[in-house]
């Protein structure tokens, strides 16, 4: 089976018992100690260390396409934001009547608004197993749609990555304005509850962060069998040589058609399972800054290995976090000085200087052996 | 790739899919067959009364001054280039200028290009497993599995390419001339019936050009083989019949000693030598 595959690398088990033993020691240490011990981890920092876990998920789904297909995605947070939009949505309808305003069906915004009945894409979303399905299909059909159109006339390179930009901003404009029925520039927030538990409670914070590293793990593993099975050498191929993969008689724009709505629906999965972890999802998601921050941290982390992906979103909001409390206005320099030094100092990223020592080792290892 | 350059492409969309077309009949004559074959480009004739004609399992040379019209020749049978009058049968049974590149390509028609284009990235197997005819939609490519029919194939052509040893290599690494025999073994995992070489040799050392003869002599019998090459000493070590090819069309064709003391071959390449000089 193709989706097997990935467990028979060492890589990927290594990868998986890393999360499984850090998911498993953030629970003990936030359950088992009382909140005087040092090691003791606050709910605080279950939620950061959950959002940190859906950005990493997002990190892999854009390293899916620029390490293994070479599209440089500048958009990946519109997926990330629609499926975001699509739980927030879920989590909206699931105030009922518990809202400001009391109505049993309208969101708090649409009677601000004077709306006298909800928008006919506002429907479904009060049952899970429906706003769950758009958490992947919305940004699935985005993406569906514009790569259709973008690589059918075989736009690649800096073209694409400008479009990218212009679409996610594009949305941006479209979220801000009232009349879409997304709440505007305040966005959805002021949830109560998720599938019927308290999100304010401390157990569903620990549920979404394990629930989290699930969905970061399987999409680890989805990315790598794509990435392992034969596809994933047609990907290396057409990033590298375009033509002549064609010319082997493989349809390229499907293979990018196919790899990129994949990508989005993981971003999106992601986004979904960020806004109930920070409590309100808003059009600056959508922010053309915010995707370009993406791709830093895939840059920094080492492309084209996945795992790197996730150690360079990992550390680089860990930074973030760090950063903004001590100087907040400085992120930027900060962020853009960590970009330019690893493109100089480590052009393969964390994961680069990772594989470098493994093979120094494993030829130290090999030197000892009498010949 | 830019835009532009992606726009300009002019190779098309491959597809070989369908194993459908029946085989090549040569029961009662060559492989190929081209009968006065004439191209023009703006009113120039780059193919002139073009005959021709390559017997099944033969080796061909054929040799010609710039711009004689080789390398349009081979546009010819691919289907690349649609000539305006004459006639090109691959066997007796298939009229190629019915056909466009795809369908043509997998009747069994392999071309090697100039400049050789590996996948740097992917490893000497992994080029030759993408090579190999297969379902090449997305999902099946996505759920293909390397049965053991597939990896007998590659080891196959892995020794015939004389590449065993580095199946395991980045393509990247590989020598010039390792990547040329490479390319030839990508064509190779098609199981074409007709090989199309063009300048195989160009840019190699002396050794490997001792390998590359070896390589094509080896392959001729099993397949039919056309290079085009300008290298004399190359052509002299592996040819047995010489195709001398002159302002597009045939000047003389025979033995590589009778090709040439053949005066009218002398006198264009000497005429030729003269112009340089
Ligand atoms: N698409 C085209 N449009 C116009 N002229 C062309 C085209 N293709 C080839 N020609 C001309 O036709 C002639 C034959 O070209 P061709 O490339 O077949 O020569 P060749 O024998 O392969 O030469 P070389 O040894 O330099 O590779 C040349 O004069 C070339 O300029
Ligand atoms: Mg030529």
């Amino acid at each position: 089976m193709w989706l097997s595959r990935p467990f028979n690398e060492r890589s990927t088990r290594l990868f998986l018992l890393i999360l499984v033993l850090a998911v498993t020691l953030v629970t003990i240490l936030h359950l088992a100690l009382p909140p005087e011990n040092p090691l003791y981890v606050s709910g605080y920092t279950v939620g950061l260390l959950g959002k940190y876990l859906c950005y990493a998920l997002l990190a892999v789904a854009v390293d899916l396409v620029w390490g293994y297909l070479g599209i440089l995605s500048l958009g990946h947070g519109a997926f990330f934001a629609l499926g975001g939009y699509a739980m927030g949505m879920y989590l909206m309808r699931q105030i009922g009547d518990r809202g400001t305003y009391g109505d049993p069906v309208l969101p708090d915004f649409m009677v601000f608004l004077n709306w006298e009945s909800l928008p006919w894409y506002w429907h479904g979303f009060d049952m899970a197993w429906f706003a769950f399905l758009m958490v992947l299909l919305a940004p699935g059909a985005l993406a569906l749609v514009f790569g259709y159109l973008a690589f059918r006339s075989r736009v690649t390179g800096v073209y694409l990555s400008i479009i990218t930009q212009a679409m996610t901003f594009a949305l941006m404009l479209a979220f801000f304005r009232n009349e879409m029925g997304f709440g505007g520039n305040n966005g959805l927030t002021d949830f109560y509850d998720i599938l019927g538990f308290d999100l304010r409670s401390g157990a569903t914070r620990l549920g979404l962060f394990i629930a989290s590293g699930v969905a970061l793990a399987l999409g680890y593993v989805l990315c790598r069998a794509i990435v392992a099975s034969k596809l994933g050498r047609v990907c290396v191929a057409s990033r590298d040589a375009e033509a002549r993969t064609r010319f082997l008689g493989y349809r390229v724009e499907r293979v990018q058609l196919f790899v990129f709505v994949v990508s989005a629906m993981l971003a999106g999965v992601a986004g979904a399972l960020y806004v109930p972890q920070v409590g309100i999802i808003n059009p600056s998601e959508f922010e053309p800054l915010f995707s370009i921050e993406i791709v830093v941290w895939v840059a920094l982390g080492g492309r084209a290995t996945l795992y790197g992906a996730v150690i360079g979103a990992i550390l680089v909001n860990y930074a973030k976090t760090v950063f903004t409390g001590v100087m907040p206005d400085a992120w930027l320099f900060a962020l853009g000085g960590l970009f330019v030094v690893s493109t100089v100092l480590l052009p393969k990223g964390i994961a680069g200087v990772l594989a470098y020592r493994r093979k120094q080792r494993n030829e130290s290892d090999t030197t000892e052996v009498p010949a | 790739m830019n835009l532009w350059q992606s726009m300009a492409r002019r190779d098309r969309v491959f597809e070989f899919l369908a194993p459908a077309i029946s085989p090549v009949d040569v029961r009662h004559g060559p492989i190929l067959y081209m009968e006065d074959v004439t191209v023009s480009f703006d009113g120039f004739r780059a193919i002139d009364n073009l005959n021709l004609t390559i017997d099944d399992g033969e080796l061909r040379c054929i040799i010609g001054p710039n711009g004689a019209g080789k390398t349009t020749m081979m546009d010819i049978i691919t289907g690349k280039t649609r000539p305006d009058t004459g006639d090109v049968w691959f066997g007796s049974r298939h009229d190629l200028l019915t056909m466009n590149e795809p369908e043509i390509a997998s009747l069994g028609i392999g071309r090697k290009f100039q400049k050789p284009t590996v996948f740097e990235a992917l490893t000497v197997f992994e080029n030759l497993e993408l090579a190999m005819t297969a379902d090449k939609r997305v999902i099946p490519t996505l759920t293909a599995r390397l049965t053991g029919d597939v990896r007998d194939r590659i080891e196959e052509v892995l020794t015939m390419i004389q590449l065993a040893d580095q199946q395991a290599q980045p393509a990247g690494i590989l020598s010039h001339g390792q990547k040329q025999w490479l390319e030839i073994g990508m064509l190779l995992m098609q199981r074409p019936r007709l090989l199309l070489v063009d300048e195989p040799v160009a840019g190699m050392t002396e050794q490997e050009m001792e390998r590359t003869a070896e390589l094509l002599t080896s392959l001729a019998g099993k397949q039919s083989v056309v290079v085009v090459e300008h290298d004399m000493g190359f052509v002299r070590s592996i040819a047995r019949t010489v195709t001398v090819l002159h302002q597009g069309s045939v000047l003389a064709e025979g033995s590589m000693d009778q090709v040439q003391s053949d005066p009218r071959v002398i006198e264009v390449y000497l005429g030729e030598s003269e112009e340089a000089a």
